[in-house]
C-alpha cells in the first residue's frame, strides 16, 4: 500500500482526532471558566484517539502521504503507549496542586500536541519526518518544562533542555544530511537500496550514523546525552515529568529502532536481522548500553530530591532497553517493547506517589516521606513500595519480567554478550540500593514530632490502585501482554 | 497422579497473609489468632504427607502442574521427594511455632502478621517448586517480607541489617537467573521444568569454554553455571566468604524471624544445591565438591566455631554457630556416601529444630533482661530453673552429645567424610570440640555461678514460650534416639542423587 495525500487521510483516524481535540481545547480556553472541564475533553478527545488506533489493527499496513509516514503495527504501538501516558498524565495533573497555578488551558493543549509528536516520531519513514516530529516533541517539551511561573529551576531547566535539545538536533540533522548526500534519498527504503549497493565509504557512513545516534539518544536519554535529564525531570511540573520520561523515551526507541532497523538492517530468510552496511552500529550500542546503566545507577545512589533520583534511574533504564537493541534479534525488540509497557506503569506510578507527596509537603525531598507508613499513608507507601521494588527488578512485579525477558534475549545470543548480561545484573543489584532507601525512609524510620499526619485527594487514588494492580498482576501472568508486543514487531518494509 | 495438597501448603498462607490484612488492625487478639489458625492446615497437612510419603521411590510425589506461561513453557509445577520433604515438614512445624513467638509484638500487628504469613508461603513455595521459573519466585517473593520483618521490627541496627541482608541475597539470587536462563536455553525444547533438565543433564555442556581465562581449570558450560549458582545458593547457606551478612541479620531480627531465618531460610541454600547443581551438573558437581563444599565446609565449621567462641553477645554466638553447624551439611554433601549425604539432609533438619530452640530461648531471656550480653549474666539456673533445663537440652544437642539429634546426623557426616577425605573428617570432629568449648563455656557464665543480683527476681519461662520449645525438644530427643524417622524419608532419593554424581567423580 503506498498512498496519496487524500487516500491517506482514511488511515489517520488518531492524528486527525487529536489535532482536533488540540484545536477545540484552544478555541474552549477563550470560554470555559472551569478549566478542569478543558481535562476532561482532552481525556476524551485521547480516548477516541485510542479507540480509532485499534481501528486501524484491521487495517492494510502500507505508506501513507507519499511514503513520509509508515501505517504498521509497530507504530500503532507506539500510538497506544503515548496515548496511555498522555491519559495517565492529565490525570495525575487533575489532582497536582503545581498544575493548578498554571495557564491550564495551554497546559493540556502542549501536552497533547507532544503525543502527536510521538505518533509521527514513531511511524516517521522519511528523515524529513523524523527530524521533524523529533523538534515538535522537543519543542512542546521546552515550554512545558518551563511552565511553572516565577520558578526559577523550572525556567533554568527549561533553558538548559532547550540548549542540549538544539545541539543535539542540529548534530542530528547534520548526519542526516551526510546521508542524503551518500545515498541521494531522505527516504528510508531508498537509503536502503543505495546501502545495499555498497561503494560508501564505511567511516564516513560511522560518522553519519553518530550524529544521529546523537539526536536520538538525546531523546532516549542515554550517556552520554543524559546530561538534561536530572535538571529537566526536577524543574518541570511532576505530571510532565512522568509524561517525559515515559513517551518521550519510548518515542526516541521508536525512531530509533524505525530507522536503524528497518531503516538500514534488512531481514534474512530466518526472519532475524542483518547488518546492510558494514558500519558495526550495535556494537556502540552495546557499550552505550552497559555505560549508561552504570552511570544512571551509580549517579542515583545519592540523590536526595526524589525526581532526580527518579531522573537517574530512567538513564538506568534505558541502558537496559538499549540491551535489546544492541543484539540485534527480534527477541531483544520484543522484550523492549514490553519493557516499554510495564515502565509507563511503574514509573508513571511512581511519579504519581511524588506528586502526591509533593501536593502535600510541597517539595520531592526525601526527608519529606519519613516515616510516610506511619502518617496514615499507608496505601500510598504501599504502591510506591510496589513501583519501586518492580523498578529494581523483583518478582513478583511487572519489572522483574522485563528484566528477564530482556536478559533471556541478551543470553540466547550468548558469547561476549554474556559480559552485557553480568553487567546488567550487576547493575540491578546496585540500584536496588537506591530503591530501597526510599522504602526505608518509608517504612523503617518513625516520623519525627513536626510531620503531620496525611490528607490524600481521592482523584489521585483511581489512577494509582489500578496501577499498583496491574504492576502485580502482569509481573504474575504476562501471556497477553508478550503476545501484543510481539505481534506489535510488524514493521512495513515495501 | 495430582494432588493439591502441597498447593493449599503454600496459598493458605497467602490467603491468610490477605484476611488478616482486611481485619482491623487495632484487634490484636483476633490478628494473632487468625494468624495461628492459619499455620494448622499446612500442619496438619505435613503430617499427613508424612504419613502418606512412599519413601521407596526416588521419583516426585504429590505432583501437581499446570500450564502458566506457556509461550515460554513455564509451569506451575510443585512436587516433593526425599530431598524436599523433611524442609517441608520443618517448614509447616517452625511457623506455625513462630506465630506463637511473635505474640509479643506489639508494633504494626497487622503488617507483622500479614508479612509473616507472606514469607511462609514463599518458604513452602521455594521447596515445593519443580518449576525453574517458578522457584526463583518463590525465592525472591521471600526477600521482600524478610525485608520488612527485620528492618520495622529488628533491634536498633536494623535498617543496616535489613538491607546488607536485602542486598547479599539479591547478589547471589540475580546470577542465579543469568544460571537459570543459560540452562533454559540450553534444554531441549526450551522449558524451565526441573525434572526435564535433569533428565538432559548429560546434554549440558563440560567443554572447555574458549574465552575462559583460568583455561588451565578445564572449566566448560557447566561449571560457569554450576559457579553461578553456587554463589547464590552460598549466600544463602551462608558460605565463607559470603557470611557477614547473617550475624547482623540475626542480631538484628526480632525472634521469630531469627528462628525463621536460621531455621529454614539458611537450609535454602544447601537445598538449592541437592535440588539444582546435584542432579543438573553432575560433571561439574563432581569436579567442584572437594574444594566448594567439602574443604569450604571444614573451614565453616572451623572458622564459626572459633568467631562463636569470641563473641559477648549471645544471639551473636547463636548465629555463628549456625554457620559452623551448616558447615557439616556442606562437608556431608562433599563425600557422596550414603552415610555422609543422608547426615547431611539429617543435619539441615536437626540444625533446623536446634538453632530454632536455641534462638526461642535467647528471645526468652532478652524479653526479661532487655540485653544479651554473656557476661551480665550469671547463676540463671537458680532463679529460672525450667529455663535453665530447656536450654540445656538444646546446648547439648547442638554440641552432638549421644542421644540427641545432632549427635546422629555429625557422626553420620563424619563417617561418611571419612571414607573419601579423612583430612576433612579430622577438621571436622575438631569442630566438635570446639563447640563444646563454647557452648559449655557459654554455660557456665551464664547459668552457672553465683547468681546475678539484678536478675534475683527474674521470672520464670512462661506457659507461652514452653509451647512453642517442646514440641521442638521432642523432635529432638526423637530424632536422636530413632533417627529412622527422619532418615527413612531421605535415603532414597539421596542414594539416587549420590548415584548420579559417583560416575563422574575423579579417580
Amino acid at each position: 500500500m503506498d498512498l496519496k495525500n487524500l487516500e491517506s487521510l482514511n488511515f489517520f483516524g488518531p492524528e486527525l482526532i487529536l489535532t482536533g481535540t488540540i484545536l477545540l481545547l484552544i478555541v474552549l480556553d477563550l470560554f470555559v471558566q472551569n478549566k478542569r472541564n478543558l481535562a476532561v475533553l482532552a481525556i476524551v478527545g485521547c480516548v477516541a484517539s485510542l479507540l480509532s488506533t485499534f481501528d486501524l489493527y484491521s487495517a492494510q499496513q502500507g505508506w501513507l502521504f507519499y511514503r513520509m509516514v509508515v501505517l504498521d503495527n509497530f507504530s500503532l504501538f507506539f500510538k497506544v503507549v503515548a496515548l496511555l501516558a498522555a491519559i495517565c498524565t492529565i490525570w495525575m495533573s487533575l489532582g497536582s496542586h503545581e498544575i493548578r497555578r498554571v495557564y491550564q488551558g495551554e497546559y493540556y493543549t502542549l501536552l497533547l500536541t507532544s503525543a502527536l509528536g510521538v505518533f509521527f516520531m514513531a511511524s516517521a519513514s522519511n528523515l524529513l519526518i523524523a527530524y521533524l516530529s523529533l523538534e515538535l516533541v522537543s519543542l512542546t517539551s521546552y515550554v512545558l518544562t518551563g511552565f511553572l511561573p516565577r520558578n526559577r529551576r523550572s525556567s533554568e531547566a527549561a533553558l538548559k533542555y532547550l540548549i542540549y535539545g538544539g545541539v543535539a538536533s542540529g548534530t542530528m540533522i547534520y548526519g542526516m544530511s551526510w546521508i542524503f548526500g551518500m545515498t541521494g534519498s531522505l527516504e528510508y527504503a531508498a537509503i536502503q537500496q543505495a546501502l545495499a549497493q555498497g561503494e560508501m565509504n564505511n567511516v564516513a557512513l560511522f560518522m553519519a550514523f553518530m550524529f544521529i545516534f546523537a539526536g536520538f539518544g538525546y531523546k532516549i536519554v542515554f550517556v552520554p546525552f543524559h546530561m538534561w535529564s536530572p535538571d529537566v525531570y526536577q524543574g518541570a511540573p511532576t505530571p510532565f515529568s512522568a509524561f517525559l520520561s515515559v513517551a518521550s523515551n519510548a518515542a526516541g526507541l521508536a525512531i530509533l529502532i524505525r530507522f536503524f532497523f528497518p531503516g538500514i538492517s534488512r531481514v534474512t530468510p530466518g526472519g532475524e536481522w542483518a547488518l546492510v552496511s558494514g558500519v558495526e552500529w550495535p556494537q556502540v550500542l552495546l557499550y552505550a548500553s552497559m555505560i549508561t546503566m552504570t552511570v544512571g545507577n551509580l549517579c542515583a545512589l545519592n540523590q536526595r530530591n526524589l525526581k532526580r533520583m527518579l531522573a537517574y534511574s530512567g538513564i538506568a533504564h534505558a541502558g537496559y532497553m538499549l540491551m535489546g537493541l544492541a543484539i540485534l534479534t527480534n527477541d531483544g525488540l520484543s522484550a523492549i517493547l514490553f519493557y516499554i509497557v510495564v515502565y509507563l506503569i511503574m514509573n508513571v506510578g511512581a511519579f504519581l506517589v511524588v506528586a502526591m507527596v509533593a501536593n502535600f509537603t510541597g517539595s520531592e525531598d526525601i526527608d519529606g516521606y519519613r516515616g510516610l507508613a506511619w502518617r496514615g499513608a499507608v496505601v500510598p507507601a504501599v504502591c510506591f513500595t510496589i513501583f519501586l521494588f518492580s523498578l529494581t527488578g523483583l518478582p513478583p512485579f511487572a519489572g522483574f519480567i522485563g528484566k528477564f525477558l530482556l536478559f533471556a534475549a541478551v543470553l540466547k545470543e550468548g558469547g561476549e554478550f554474556i559480559v552485557l548480561a553480568l553487567v546488567a545484573v550487576a547493575n540491578s543489584v546496585v540500584s536496588l540500593y537506591y530503591y530501597a532507601k526510599v522504602v526505608k525512609v518509608m517504612f523503617l524510620d518513625a516520623p519525627e514530632p513536626g510531620d503531620k499526619e496525611f490528607v490524600i485527594a481521592c482523584s489521585h487514588f483511581t489512577l494509582l490502585i489500578p496501577l499498583a494492580v496491574l504492576t502485580v498482576a502482569l509481573g504474575i501472568y504476562f501471556s497477553p501482554l508478550v503476545l501484543y508486543t510481539t505481534q506489535s514487531l510488524r514493521f512495513f518494509v515495501k | 497422579m495430582e494432588h493439591n495438597v502441597l498447593t493449599y501448603m503454600i496459598f493458605i498462607p497467602l490467603a491468610g497473609a490477605v484476611v488478616v490484612l482486611l481485619l482491623p488492625s487495632q484487634s490484636y487478639h483476633l490478628i494473632r489468632w487468625v494468624s495461628a489458625a492459619v499455620t494448622v492446615p499446612p500442619l496438619l497437612m505435613a503430617s499427613w504427607l508424612y504419613a502418606n510419603f512412599d519413601t521407596t521411590t526416588v521419583g516426585f510425589q504429590f505432583v501437581q502442574k499446570a500450564a502458566w506461561i506457556p509461550a515460554y513453557n513455564i509451569q506451575y509445577f510443585v512436587g516433593v521427594d526425599g530431598v524436599s520433604i523433611s524442609m517441608v515438614l520443618l517448614t509447616a512445624l517452625l511457623s506455625f511455632l513462630c506465630i506463637f513467638a511473635s505474640f509479643g509484638i506489639d508494633k504494626a500487628v497487622k503488617g507483622y502478621f500479614a508479612l509473616f504469613l507472606l514469607l511462609d508461603a514463599g518458604m513452602m513455595g521455594v521447596f515445593c517448586a519443580l518449576d525453574f521459573f517458578l522457584f526463583y519466585i518463590f525465592w525472591e517473593v521471600m526477600l521482600l517480607p524478610m525485608y520488612f520483618l527485620i528492618g520495622i521490627w529488628g533491634g536498633p541496627r536494623r535498617e543496616y541489617a535489613a538491607i546488607k541482608f536485602f542486598l547479599y541475597t539479591l547478589f547471589g539470587s540475580v546470577l542465579m537467573l543469568l544460571a537459570i536462563l543459560a540452562l533454559y536455553f540450553n534444554t531441549n525444547p526450551h522449558t524451565f521444568d526441573m525434572t526435564v533438565m535433569m533428565a538432559q543433564a548429560k546434554n549440558y555442556s563440560t567443554q572447555s569454554l574458549p574465552f575462559w581465562p583460568f583455561n588451565e581449570l578445564r572449566w566448560g558450560f557447566q561449571h560457569v553455571v554450576w559457579m553461578a549458582m553456587f554463589i547464590g545458593f552460598a549466600i544463602k547457606i551462608p558460605a565463607f566468604p559470603f557470611h557477614t551478612w547473617l550475624p547482623d541479620a540475626h542480631v538484628e531480627a526480632p525472634t521469630a524471624i531469627s528462628v525463621i531465618l536460621a531455621g529454614v531460610l539458611l537450609k535454602m541454600g544447601t537445598y538449592g544445591i541437592l535440588r539444582i547443581n546435584y542432579p543438573m551438573l553432575p560433571v561439574a558437581t563432581a569436579d567442584m565438591a572437594y574444594w566448594l563444599l567439602g574443604a569450604l565446609g571444614a573451614w565453616n565449621i572451623i572458622y564459626g566455631a572459633l568467631c562463636a567462641m569470641a563473641q559477648t553477645d549471645l544471639k551473636k554466638l547463636v548465629a555463628y554457630s549456625s554457620v559452623s553447624h551448616m558447615g557439616y551439611v556442606m562437608l556431608g554433601m562433599a563425600s557422596f556416601t550414603t552415610q555422609g549425604i543422608n547426615g547431611a539432609v539429617l543435619q539441615m533438619f536437626n540444625h533446623g529444630t536446634i538453632t530454632a530452640m536455641l534462638f526461642l530461648l535467647v528471645g526468652v531471656i532478652y524479653d526479661r533482661a532487655h540485653h544479651r550480653n554473656i557476661e551480665g549474666f550469671g547463676g540463671l539456673a537458680a532463679v529460672m530453673p525450667v529455663y535453665t533445663g530447656i536450654t540445656a537440652l538444646a546446648f547439648f544437642a547442638s554440641m552432638g552429645l549421644p542421644g540427641l539429634s545432632g549427635f546422629i546426623s555429625e557422626v553420620l557426616v563424619l563417617l561418611g567424610v571419612w571414607q573419601k577425605y579423612p583430612g576433612l573428617a579430622i577438621l571436622g570432629a575438631t569442630g566438635v570440640i570446639l563447640t563444646a568449648g563454647y557452648l559449655l563455656w557459654t554455660v557456665q557464665r551464664v547459668y552457672l555461678g553465683p547468681t546475678n543480683e539484678k536478675y534475683k527476681t527474674i521470672p520464670e519461662i512462661d506457659g507461652r514460650e514452653i509451647f512453642t520449645l517442646v514440641p521442638l525438644g521432642a523432635i529432638v530427643i526423637l530424632v536422636g534416639v530413632y533417627p529412622s524417622v527422619v532418615l527413612d524419608l531421605l535415603r532414597t532419593s539421596l542414594d539416587n542423587l549420590n548415584q548420579i554424581i559417583i560416575p563422574h567423580l575423579p579417580s
